[in-house]
Parts: structure tokens; C-alpha cells; sequence
């Protein structure tokens, strides 16, 4: 039984965890003037188009921040303790977060190169996960 | 156009803060609502205007328990932390236009008895961003969604844990000087260092507390509060400013930047004044870190100065520049701002419990939700 949050996609958004599930990082691109723009949302902030469309990322990206998390502030993440939570530039020029898997403490600093990778944590949900771009 | 002096802070109230209740938010609300009015020697039904804090009170509460027959205007103003100081902004402008002559800013909550934030926070509106797409991941709680500003500017500028610990020490010892503080033994810099790891920079002394009570503040029109049970404080300079995605940290072109940068060149502006000419600050504090951030957003030191401006007792009653001198959310109670409020008019009035010398031009901050930022700069009459 999972029982970590889980998101409740809407028709916005579901392109996003539809691709994760098929180990595809998807990201919103405006079908107008090719702005690429995430999170998934209805218009460009760029040329206002509502026309997007959805391409595959290269999922490199290097590391921006992040936090290592000590305390659970939800009982399904306890198990998990403790654990990273990577900030990433994504080659795309968008950022995105996900844990680190693999990755030492200390080895963590600014501009770290790392590649996403896929979590199936259920058949219906699949969750991005950060590892060393080697 | 400008705001400037166009309203008076003329009441302030709280309740007695605890960690633990079985009285409702709305008891609280209410309780320090009419402690503000009868501050300002004002009768419930002189209030004409509301702007309670949002998720507690409503309207339609302050008219059936105080008899209000001419309610004129109310509002919420949506910044999470930052509402309580941007309720100032909302207020004068209704009242300088005319609507309305005595706002009643207030909050109640049950934040320690009643639910916690890392449940609050996933049922707001305002996260449902980051409820899609970063809870999921294990990023819940305000602690750890601001934990990468606070490593940012760490990685670049060279920020220290025990440079933030600087700001806990000073303001536990504010709070210490308090009656009505529900932190009150003094902690020191390797007190904070020993403190259990939360979300890494951030441990639990860089944390805020969460607090059962309420407070509320009065703002009236300016040839009205002269003649009131207490000496005016005059509302200088005012703003709010929203920061560049405000919907996910994650996003944002500078980590270490927030809305207040937007607001506090307005509100001086407004006030015709530079921060040196700040006596006392009170800087929302729900986390040690955004206390810092604020500092150089505000202008007292440069962006990635703040470490080094912090550091040796400067936020003390005697230090450059005294801060939190109630303790804040750090070690009085988490009030969401609104006891900032109370405690710049206790300072700039000469009636605090730890008070600065001379205090005559003061400022109040709020942070909140995702970066949002308010600033009032007030001076006594």
C-alpha cells in the first residue's frame, strides 16, 4: 500500500505524469513562439498563446540547490529519512525538483551534473528521481 | 497620490499565547479584537471595516458578536504570512477613500492544538502548485520548501548556520523579556548548533514555533485618531510586492530574493526615508534564514551581506538594528505577523516590555506563502 502523497493530475498537467510513466520527461513547450515553460500551466507568459504542445526532455541538467529533509512531515515519508531533495536547471532552461538517489551528502554542491531517472512507485505512478550524470 | 500618513495605527490587542487550548481560533480572534478596540478607547460597533486574516474569522462572526450595524467594507488580503502587514495597505486605502474610519485586523488560531502546517499548507489554494508537483516528491512542509534559498545563498555567498543562529539567540532573548512569550529561557549560539537537523541548513532553533492565541490592531483615519485613548502612530510608508513565481520557489530566476525587494523601495519612497533611519524592525521571522533574506531585501546591507550584518548582537536592544524585540514567531508565538504589528506600536507608543531607547521611526514586515512580502514603516505622532 503506498501511502505517500500523490498528485491528482489535471487535463493541464496530465501529459506530464503520463510520460513519466513511461520513463519520458515530458515538458510544456507553447506551440507559438516554442517557449518552454514548467510547471505545466494553460498559457504562455511569454506570447499569451493557450496553444501547447509537450516534448521530450533530455533530462540533464545540473544541480541549483537543495535541502536534506531530517524530520518527516508526513508518516509515509519516514522510512525514507534522511533524504535529498535536488533543485535542478534542466538543459531546457526550466528547474525541477526530485529526490537524489545515490548521491553522497558531501558530494552535493552547485552545478553537480545529474540525469533523471524513474521511480514506479505504483502501476499508475511514476516519480522522477535524480542520479549522477557521470 | 500617495498613502503616506493617510492612517493611524490607534488599537492593538493579544490574548495570552500558549502551546496547548481547547478554545476555538474564533474565542481567540474575538478576544483580541475587543482588546484592540478597547485599547484604542473605541466601543465593537465603532468598526466599520474588516479584514480578518484568512482560513479563521469571518465577517459575518464580528457583526453577530459585536452588534456591527453598518459594517461599510471587508476583505481578506490572500499573502499567507505577509497578509497581516498588507492588510495595512488594504486599510488605508479604504479608508482614504472615504469608506471607512476604523479597520479591525485580526487573527485567531489554534496552530499548536488544532491542525499543523505541514497538514494546513497541502489545503490551500495557494499551494496547489507545488501539491502536484512537489509534495509528491516528499517536498510538504514551508521548512522544506525554503530550506534551497537558505543553501543558495549559503553555496553563494558564504552564509553560515551559525550565522543564523545569531538571529534565534537574540530574539529567544527578547521573548525573555516578556510576560506574554511562550519561549523564555535563554539559548545560545551552540544551543542552536545542537539543535536536531529539520531540513538541512535549517534546524529546529531555526524554526518558528506554532501557537494557540490571537491579536488584532486598529487602524483608523487620521482626524479621528488624534482624539483616541492613545497616542496615534502614524503609518509612513506602505507596500506589498509578489515575487517572481510565486506559485513554486523551484522556478524563481533568483532563490534568494523575495517579494519584500519589490515592496521596500515603495514604501520608503513613500515614507521619505532610507533604512538608517530605522529605530526598530520588526521582521516576520518563520524561519531564522527569511529574517536574513529580508534584512538585504529591505536595503540595511547588500544581497549576500546579511551574514556578516547579523552577526555579533547586532539585532540586540542595543545592536545596529533591533529586531524582533518580542521575541517574534521565533520564541513569543506564531501570530502569522499580526503581534509584529502589535509590538511596533508598543515600541513606537514607549510601552514595551523590552523597549529601545528613543524609538521614533519603526518598520514591520510579513512573508509568506511562497515568497509573498509587506512592509509598513510607522513613526509615533
Amino acid at each position: 500500500m503506498y501511502d505517500k502523497l500523490v498528485p491528482s493530475p489535471t487535463p493541464d498537467t496530465q501529459p506530464y505524469w503520463t510520460g513519466l510513466r513511461e520513463h519520458r520527461l515530458c515538458l510544456q513547450t507553447c506551440a507559438d513562439c516554442g517557449k518552454v515553460r514548467h510547471y505545466p500551466r494553460p498559457v504562455c507568459d511569454a506570447c499569451y498563446s493557450m496553444n501547447a504542445t509537450w516534448t521530450e526532455a533530455s533530462g540533464r541538467g545540473t544541480v541549483h540547490s537543495w535541502t536534506i529533509t531530517h524530520y518527516a512531515f508526513h508518516p509515509g515519508f519516514k522510512g525514507d529519512l534522511p533524504y535529498i531533495l535536488l533543485t535542478v536547471d534542466l538543459a531546457e532552461g526550466v528547474r525541477m525538483n526530485a529526490q537524489a538517489r545515490g548521491i553522497g551528502q558531501a558530494d552535493l554542491r552547485v552545478g553537480l551534473p545529474v540525469k533523471v531517472t524513474y521511480d514506479a512507485v505504483t502501476d499508475e505512478l511514476t516519480l522522477p528521481v535524480f542520479e549522477l550524470d557521470r | 497620490m500617495s498613502l503616506r500618513e493617510k492612517a493611524a495605527v490607534t488599537g492593538v490587542g493579544e490574548t495570552q499565547y500558549l502551546r496547548g487550548t481547547d478554545r476555538t481560533a474564533l474565542s481567540f480572534q474575538l478576544e483580541a479584537s475587543l482588546a484592540a478596540i478597547r485599547d484604542a478607547g473605541l466601543k465593537p460597533t465603532d468598526i466599520d471595516g474588516l479584514i480578518p486574516y484568512g482560513h479563521g474569522a469571518v465577517a459575518e462572526d464580528f457583526v453577530t458578536n459585536f452588534g456591527i450595524k453598518d459594517l461599510r467594507f471587508s476583505a481578506t488580503t490572500p499573502m499567507g504570512g505577509a497578509s497581516s502587514v498588507a492588510a495595512i495597505q488594504c486599510a488605508m486605502a479604504v479608508i482614504d477613500a472615504g469608506i471607512c474610519k476604523h479597520v479591525l485586523l485580526s487573527l485567531g488560531r489554534t496552530g499548536y492544538s488544532g491542525g499543523r502546517i505541514g497538514t494546513r499548507v497541502q489545503q490551500m489554494p495557494q499551494f496547489r502548485t507545488i501539491g502536484e508537483f512537489e509534495m509528491p516528491l516528499g517536498a510538504i512542509a514551508p521548512a522544506q520548501l525554503y530550506a534551497p534559498m537558505a543553501r543558495r545563498h549559503m553555496e553563494l555567498y558564504g552564509t553560515t548556520s551559525r550565522q543564523l543562529a545569531e538571529i534565534a539567540v537574540t530574539t529567544r532573548y527578547h521573548a525573555s523579556l516578556q510576560s506574554n512569550a511562550t519561549m523564555r529561557t535563554p539559548i545560545t549560539i551552540d544551543d542552536h548548533q545542537a539543535s536536531r537537523m529539520i531540513s538541512d541548513p535549517l534546524r529546529l532553533l531555526d524554526c518558528s514555533l506554532e501557537s494557540d492565541g490571537g491579536a488584532a490592531v486598529v487602524i483608523s483615519a487620521p482626524d479621528v485618531a488624534k482624539d483616541l485613548a492613545k497616542r496615534p502612530i502614524m503609518v509612513m510608508g506602505v507596500a506589498e510586492g509578489h515575487p517572481d513565481s510565486p506559485s513554486a520557489i523551484t522556478q524563481r530566476p533568483d532563490l534568494t530574493t523575495l517579494g519584500l525587494a519589490k515592496a521596500a523601495p515603495k514604501a520608503f519612497a513613500m515614507a521619505g526615508i532610507t533604512p538608517g533611519d530605522i529605530d526598530v524592525a520588526e521582521v516576520y521571522d518563520c524561519f531564522t534564514y527569511i529574517v536574513m533574506c529580508q534584512l538585504e531585501d529591505l536595503g540595511f546591507c547588500k544581497k549576500g551581506e546579511g551574514g556578516g550584518f547579523i552577526e555579533n548582537g547586532a539585532l540586540g536592544l542595543k545592536g545596529r538594528l533591533p529586531v524582533n524585540t518580542h521575541g517574534g514567531l521565533l520564541s513569543q508565538a506564531h501570530m502569522a505577523g499580526m503581534n509584529h504589528i502589535v509590538e511596533l506600536t508598543r515600541q513606537l507608543r514607549g510601552e514595551a516590555a523590552a523597549q529601545v531607547a528613543d524609538a521614533e521611526i519603526g518598520l514591520v514586515t510579513g512573508y509568506g506563502d511562497m515568497g509573498d512580502g509587506a512592509l509598513a514603516i510607522m513613526r509615533r505622532a
